[in-house]
């Protein structure tokens, strides 16, 4: 079965300039559903940006997002609140409520969204944080929690409502080998118990290809590459490879550009 | 030449921002104002806003109201001792209070204590993408933090203001009565005849309610609308003192002309 015989989300001839500078030019991204999809690519080229296009927190200078149908820049704000209902996103700092405990953070959707009785509230959350391993932190704060804690209840939170799409936002980052591990292995099984589409925004390639189904890579506001991971390997680009293997220097230059520092030097003298 | 252009360039620049950041606290206010109450879950978070915004104010309130009725009642009979009219003290005194020092001080230090609190919440909250999840939750900050907080702020100032001059008014008599020796009935009685329910306490009240808008709707523009870094909300902060600052000391001037003005 192809992939996109079934995509959830449909991004067509997609634009959007920031501070004079495109970010990403006539780009089309089709998110099949039900699977796991990467958006990889080096610092600072828009992933996070296409992240939070597809939120809508974001709209694009010309093209359009469509999620199961609903065009996202074309909502309205009361409209876009109730799409928003369909997806869950996890922050790359977790953006957990600092005022509320662990249990109230996983309960706020439910909360706002549901009137389920409280009681049922309390079985709903203890069971998304006994999914992600931290039923047993239900009333700690925020502050107290790790960095690697505070994103699996931010997971937690992101899965409350058993949204269609679940967007992780560099979920690696900053993270030691177990706390990714375990995020690695987390977002693999609730994918595949809960049967939501997940995006995975990351440039963490090791630990991104092993649970990723498909993969765009993008640099110089478009997509460079995509495939499935095993289609992504055999690549022949220079742009393509130098990210792939980690290399320090190639198309993506190491330097930022300057003028020759032979030069430069000189003029101090 | 270019550097002429490039001068009226960055001039058109900033005004084109001035005004776009008008028109965004003009959206953060409507949203703010007419944002449908959900009683059920608005009014707990109106309750808490209401705590930290207006009750956590009213040490600072009390003890600076206390202050400067002592001072005004300390200074009001040097001055009128030398006429024999110290007994006018307690009118001085009310008079000072109701109509202007109570809603100016107190909504400066209003603006300085709660106002900047206000912002620099907010602002922290968007810098660790709080506001950013509760969008994507699918939740409306503007409904769920701001209006809460405007609302608060709105309605906790006129209510600080009355604190304000009730505790200020205690402390002239203090001083006035108990300490330098005026007749107690004079001191009550002169106040009594002489202030006005509607000219001068609700008119000092109505200044107290348009600083409260005016204070609350900066604060919590200057937050939402703040660069989320650090220095981001350090310029916001400050930026809500001052601007509510000078509002509050100008429009006390334009409403004490229309008020008290005899044109």
């Amino acid at each position: 079965m192809d992939f996109f015989d079934d995509i959830i989300i449909d991004i067509k001839q997609l634009t959007f300039s920031r501070g004079g500078r495109y970010i990403y030019k006539d780009v089309d991204i089709r998110i099949p559903r039900g699977k796991v999809t990467a958006i990889m690519g080096p610092s600072g080229t828009g992933k996070t940006t296409l992240l939070r296009l597809i939120g809508g927190q974001l709209k694009p200078d010309s093209g359009s997002i469509l999620l199961d149908g609903d065009d996202i820049p074309r909502l309205g704000r009361s409209e876009l609140f109730d799409v928003r209902e369909k997806m869950g996103m996890l922050f790359q700092s977790g953006a957990l409520f600092t005022d509320m405990t662990v249990f109230e953070n996983v309960a706020f959707p439910i909360r706002v969204h549901t009137k389920l009785p409280e009681d049922m509230v309390r079985d709903v959350v203890l069971m998304k944080l006994q999914a992600v391993g931290l039923r047993g932190a239900a009333q700690l704060m925020p502050s107290e929690l790790s960095g690697g804690m505070s994103r699996r209840v931010a997971l937690a939170r992101a899965i409350a409502l058993a949204p269609a799409l679940v967007m992780y936002d560099e979920p690696f980052t900053g993270q030691d080998p177990i706390a990714m591990g375990v995020l690695v292995n987390l977002i693999q099984k609730l994918n595949q118990a809960l049967g939501h589409t997940s995006i995975i925004v990351s440039h963490d390639i090791k630990e991104t290809l092993s649970i990723a189904d498909y993969v765009y890579i993008i640099a110089d506001s478009g997509v460079i590459a995509q495939g499935t991971p095993d289609q992504l390997q055999q690549v022949d680009s220079e742009q393509v490879r130098q990210f792939m293997l980690g290399l320090p220097d190639g198309p993506v230059p190491f330097h930022f550009p300057a003028a020759d520092i032979a030069t430069e030097l000189m003029e101090g003298c | 030449m270019q550097p002429v252009l490039d001068s009226i360039a960055l001039l058109g620049r900033s005004g084109l921002d001035k005004v776009a950041a008008i028109g965004r606290s003009g959206m953060i206010l409507a949203h703010a104002i007419v944002a449908r109450p959900d009683p059920v879950q608005s009014f707990p978070l109106l309750i808490r806003q209401l705590y930290s915004v207006g009750v956590q104010s009213m040490i600072i309130i009390i003890v600076s109201g206390l202050f400067i009725g002592m001072v005004l009642a300390l200074q009001g009979y040097t001055l009128l001792v030398d006429y024999g009219t110290e007994q006018a003290v307690g009118q001085m005194v009310a008079l000072s209070l109701v109509r202007e020092l109570a809603p100016v001080v107190a909504a400066l230090l209003f603006a300085g204590r709660a106002g900047s609190a206000l912002t620099a919440e907010i602002g922290l909250m968007k810098t660790t993408e709080q506001l950013s999840s509760m969008e994507m939750i699918g939740v409306d900050p503007l409904r769920r933090i701001i209006a809460p907080r405007f609302w608060a702020g709105f309605i906790s100032l006129p209510i600080l203001t009355m604190i304000f001059s009730a505790v200020g008014i205690w402390g002239g008599m203090l001083v006035g009565v108990e300490w330098l020796g005026i007749y107690e009935g004079s001191f009550w009685a002169n106040m009594q005849n002489s202030v006005d329910f509607f000219d001068d306490v609700v008119n000092g009240l109505i200044k107290a309610q348009v600083f409260g808008l005016v204070v609350t709707w900066v604060a919590v523009f200057q937050g939402y609308d703040s660069i989320p870094t650090s220095e981001g909300i350090s310029q916001a902060t400050t930026k809500t003192v001052v601007y509510s600052s000078l509002a509050i000391l100008g429009l006390d001037f334009i409403m004490t002309a229309l008020m008290f003005g005899d044109f």
